[in-house]
């Protein structure tokens, strides 16, 4: 049946192929559209949730326990060695043109502008974005989510709301720890290893760093927990298909986590400048 | 109490349910059975609002679930409960949590009044003593058991069941179906079960409706069920390999080798 209609078209000039082409892209396309409209309806949905009776207190903690505090190792051993890294490097980069005294500058501009929140989204995001898919998808297939539905709690504000909050503030707590602990690796390998003078260090750290600097890098990591919790809970809540579904959705949540910071990252940027 | 005229679903290519008629009076215990996949879990999750129908209605008390707006259908919600196939336990809270989570969510008990109300609900489906325990902790006829005391911890006036005896032993199969019948007797509930265990059915059902082919092919009490003269009904229930259903299941393959 099927083969008698292509070869009608085949007749007529067309190519079956290209037809086939064009319709899987009219799939993807009608997909994504769908995927998106999906999306804005949960976190609508969730960001209302957010301020709406009932507040969930404990649940709310709970998850800020989960994304922030328990992000704080990870956060602080990244953030340090990013630091120290930093100003070894733009030591043996400066030194070329006696410019050693702008390392203090350079780690305290390129912490807080950039690698600080950046860094902590990205790892945050590995860590909690995809625990939150792998839980939530994990609740969809074996119909928790249904069950909270039956309980009559509506389960987008019972375990989204909480997550989305969590992710927009805590980002940006960790991005000023990771901030810190930055600025004190980079003093600690020009001063402790490369023997610069700790007093210039410090006062060239702070000289040129503006409140601009700090703030619009936690702008940025409010961003990036946003975008974490809401693709991390997004995958989770309609993941399907069992176990291979929530490995799915863990995968997909942390990639499409990733790509998203990368992008609004750049765009956040030219926004600030 | 319960009312569903003409309700359609399609998955995709598939029709699910092609105008289910059924209607469930109060205090009545109705089974549902049918074969593995023939849209009877799609039928119960239309009755709670987890799906919605392509076409049709659905009647709780006289209030259209499709047309009443989010909000009500939560509040409407709350008149059931509902056993799912796998109990579906929250895992991330003890079994006292599990059971207490709807008295937490909707009510202004005390946490001494809700931990009485758990500790009461559990000695019902005789499980006294194990709310600190995690539903990992125990056995697969015990969370069916915990299913149930969440279920009934509101006390809630219609009662659903998705398969409970599908994955349990015969002895604790015929022990859920005492506490059915006994929940049915206690607190007059209205129920819908659904099935393919016909022990279960006959003895849990004040009438057995059968589903084939996404609609109801026959409705009546256990007896007349067992006296039918439909030979689709009678191989379902005497469970033979031989006859309309499974014939009909390979002309649809031969039709299928044909076609495609």
């Amino acid at each position: 049946m099927v083969w008698i209609e292509e070869e009608k078209f085949y007749a007529k000039g067309y190519n079956p192929g290209m037809r086939r082409i064009l319709s899987e892209i009219g799939k993807r396309f009608s997909h994504f559209i769908e995927e998106t409209g999906k999306l804005s309806i949960i976190l609508i949905q969730a960001i209302k949730g957010i301020f709406q009776p009932p507040l969930r207190l404990q649940e709310n903690l709970r998850q800020m326990e989960e994304v922030g505090a328990n992000s704080l190792p990870v956060t602080i051993i990244t953030g340090a060695f990013t630091g120290m890294v930093l100003a070894l490097q733009s030591f043996v980069a400066f030194k070329r043109f006696n410019a050693e005294s702008l390392v203090g500058t350079v780690v305290a501009l390129s912490i807080t502008r950039e690698l600080g929140p950046v860094l902590t989204g990205l790892v945050v995001g590995a860590r909690a974005g995809s625990s939150m898919a792998a839980e939530l998808g994990t609740m969809r297939v074996t119909e928790q989510i249904d069950a909270l539905s039956t309980l009559a709690v509506n389960p987008i504000e019972y375990l989204i709301s909480p997550r989305l909050l969590a992710g927009f503030i805590m980002l940006p707590l960790l991005t000023i720890l990771a901030d810190m602990v930055g600025i004190i690796g980079g003093w600690f390998v020009s001063v402790c290893i490369l023997g610069a003078n700790s007093v210039v260090y410090i006062r060239r750290t702070f000289d040129l760093l503006e409140y601009q600097d700090i703030y619009s890098g936690l702008v940025k990591a409010a961003v990036f927990g946003f975008i974490i919790s809401g693709v991390g809970c997004y995958e989770g809540f309609y993941a399907e298909g069992g176990a291979e579904g929530v490995g799915k959705a863990t995968t997909g949540a942390v990639v499409k986590a990733y790509i998203l910071i990368i992008i609004s990252n750049y765009i956040l940027t030219a926004l600030f400048f | 109490m319960i009312k569903l005229i003409e309700v359609h679903k399609i998955f995709g290519s598939n029709q699910v349910l092609r105008g289910v008629n059924l209607h469930i009076h109060r205090g009545e215990s109705m089974v549902v059975i049918g074969q593995s996949g023939c849209g009877k879990s799609v039928l119960l999750k239309h009755v709670i609002g987890l799906l919605r129908p392509d076409k049709g209605q659905v009647f709780i008390d006289g209030q259209d679930l499709l047309s009443c707006s989010e909000k009500k259908l939560y509040e409407i919600r709350k008149k059931f409960g509902m056993l799912f196939q796998g109990a579906a336990l929250f895992d991330s809270m003890t079994v006292g949590g599990n059971v207490g989570f709807g008295l937490r969510e909707h009510t202004l008990f005390s946490q001494e009044e809700i931990k009485k109300r758990v500790q009461e609900k559990l000695k019902i489906l005789g499980l006294s003593g194990i709310e600190g325990l995690k539903p990992n902790e125990i056995s697969g006829g015990m969370k069916k058991r915990v299913g149930l005391a969440r279920a009934i911890a509101m006390e809630p006036e219609i009662l659903l069941y998705d398969e409970p005896t599908t994955g349990l032993d015969p002895i604790m199969a015929d022990v859920i179906n005492d506490l059915i019948v006994r929940l049915k007797g206690t607190f007059q509930v209205t129920s819908l079960t659904i099935t393919h265990d016909m022990k279960s059915a006959y003895k849990i059902a004040d009438r057995i409706a059968m589903l084939y082919d996404g609609r109801i092919i026959e409705i009546g009490t256990p007896d007349e069920i067992q006296k039918t003269k439909n030979l689709i009904v009678q191989q379902f229930i005497t469970g033979s390999a031989r006859g309309p259903i499974t014939e009909r299941e390979e002309m649809n393959g031969i039709k299928n080798e044909i076609v495609g």
